[in-house]
């Protein structure tokens, strides 16, 4: 009898790269000179990583050959440099489950359900995964799902509700000014009244507190009051004191941390946090599996940038080595090598 | 060197000499005391090396710059006396320097 249960689309590629930052993609790179495809995969809606989530402004001086490049700087130089080898790209998804089939190969799902079949997997994950950061308010994790998002997936969800936003980014102030005609009642707490939003929604902000369509409270969230993740009230703690304000929903923006996450459940072997690999192929205790940048340690680990370029070089032989194990590699220099440039498009 | 008292939450005090110029946040990092994060590196990109300044001290210590306000909206209960301890830079006039390590980084 046919299988009638829908199978989900299927991405294949050659290697699944886990985390877009810019060992992630220097590693197309080095596995592209080898005729390797890849396809990235990351939490984060660009690429970049670190260098563009947590310091996309900030000088970097230790890049060889680069003096000073800021770190939105490297990730547009990386991005122009593995342009030829065409890398795909899947965003705001995390790779949730990692198996090995029978034939050495791997089949990855993320938090969504896309599929991906690949012959080898790097893990270029960083500190792991961008998470939003829980305000460390008691009781607070009994709310989640329920009465407290960190995201907003649909407008309608918070319609007729009366919403507390907490934060003073452009995160709270868009979302703010975007619920406001579809919630009962909005209030936005925030510890100052200056705000890293753009000054625009600041001033629409203001505005409407002014009107009286919302209410701006300075302060910060100290308590939740409510029943089975029904939530009722939050307590603000401000500079004259506590004030109780009702509401039924609570969205705290208070930026993104790094968590391991699901890399954790994939059976291979961690040390506090990382993944043990060896010098010469970078990889985990599974073979096939590599482990490059900050995720990785190894006896004189130094969490550089530039050491992860040299993990992804070295890598991508070992990763070449295990998709084609009968393939002799010659070493080549982009230089010289007329069949590398044109691999690059420049011969 | 210019001694520093960084003290954890648990109470425990980690008596520090620190090179002038270095950032407490080195500091506190070198010598392991538990709390002090630092996951960007030291770059004011994060909020997890947020400290509480003793309040004999915050006159010297001085305030933050708006670009530290900024990172301290993502710390937690962040007080009048809180700093980024990687924007706190070792002089002579910090010599005997008391800062508290939160409950939580976030």
């Amino acid at each position: 009898m046919p299988d009638v249960t829908k199978t989900p689309d299927v991405t294949k590629t050659d290697v699944l790269i886990v985390g877009a930052g810019p060992v992630g993609l220097f590693a197309v790179f080095e596995l592209g000179l080898l005729d390797l495809k890849c396809h990235l995969v990351d939490i984060l809606d660009r690429p970049g990583g670190q260098c563009a989530e947590l310091y996309p402004e900030k000088p970097i001086y230790d890049i060889p050959g680069w003096p000073l490049i800021t770190a939105q700087g490297l990730v547009g130089r990386l991005m122009e440099q593995i342009e030829p080898f065409q890398p795909q790209f899947t965003f705001n998804r995390m790779i949730s489950a990692l198996e090995k089939r029978e034939d050495g190969s791997f089949r990855a799902t993320t938090d969504e359900g896309e599929v991906f079949e690949a012959k080898a997997v790097v893990i270029a994950a960083g500190g792991g995964s961008f998470q939003p950061k829980r305000p460390p308010i008691p009781g607070i994790e009994a709310y989640e799902g329920k009465s407290v998002f960190y995201a907003v997936r649909r407008m309608e969800d918070f319609r007729g509700e009366d919403l507390l936003i907490v934060g003073g980014g452009d995160s709270a102030l868009d979302w703010t000014l975007n619920l406001q005609p579809v919630a009962r009642s909005v209030a936005l707490v925030h510890r100052r009244a200056e705000f890293r939003a753009s000054p625009d929604s600041v001033n629409k902000m203001f505005g409407l507190h002014e009107e009286e369509k919302l209410r701006f409270q300075i302060g910060q969230v100290t308590a939740l009051a409510g029943e089975s993740g029904v939530l009722r009230s939050a307590t603000v703690k401000g500079p004259h004191g506590e004030v109780d304000i009702p509401c039924t929903r609570l969205l705290p923006f208070f930026g993104l941390t790094m968590k391991l996450g699901p890399i954790a459940q994939w059976g291979l072997n961690l040390h506090e946090n990382l993944i043990p690999v060896d010098t010469e192929k970078f990889q985990s205790s599974e073979p096939g599996i590599f482990a490059i940048g900050d995720i990785n340690t190894y006896p004189g680990k130094l969490k550089l940038i530039l050491s992860g370029f040299h993990e992804a070089a070295l890598m991508a032989q070992a990763a070449k080595h295990y998709i084609s194990p009968a393939e002799r590699i010659v070493f080549q220099y982009t230089t010289s090598s007329t069949s590398l440039q044109k691999k690059l498009g420049v011969a | 060197m210019t001694k520093l008292h960084i003290i954890a939450f648990d109470g425990t005090a980690y008596d520090i000499d620190a090179e002038n110029g270095s950032t407490v946040m080195e500091n506190a990092i070198r010598n392991s005391v538990p709390g002090i994060e630092a996951e960007c590196g030291g770059a004011c990109a994060c909020a997890t090396c947020h400290v509480y300044v003793d309040d004999a001290w915050t006159g010297v210590v001085g305030e933050p710059e708006s670009m530290e306000e900024d990172m301290l909206d993502f710390a937690f209960d962040v007080r009048p006396n809180s700093r980024l301890s990687c924007q706190i830079k070792v002089r002579d006039e910090l010599d005997g320097l008391i800062v508290r390590v939160p409950e939580h980084q976030g």
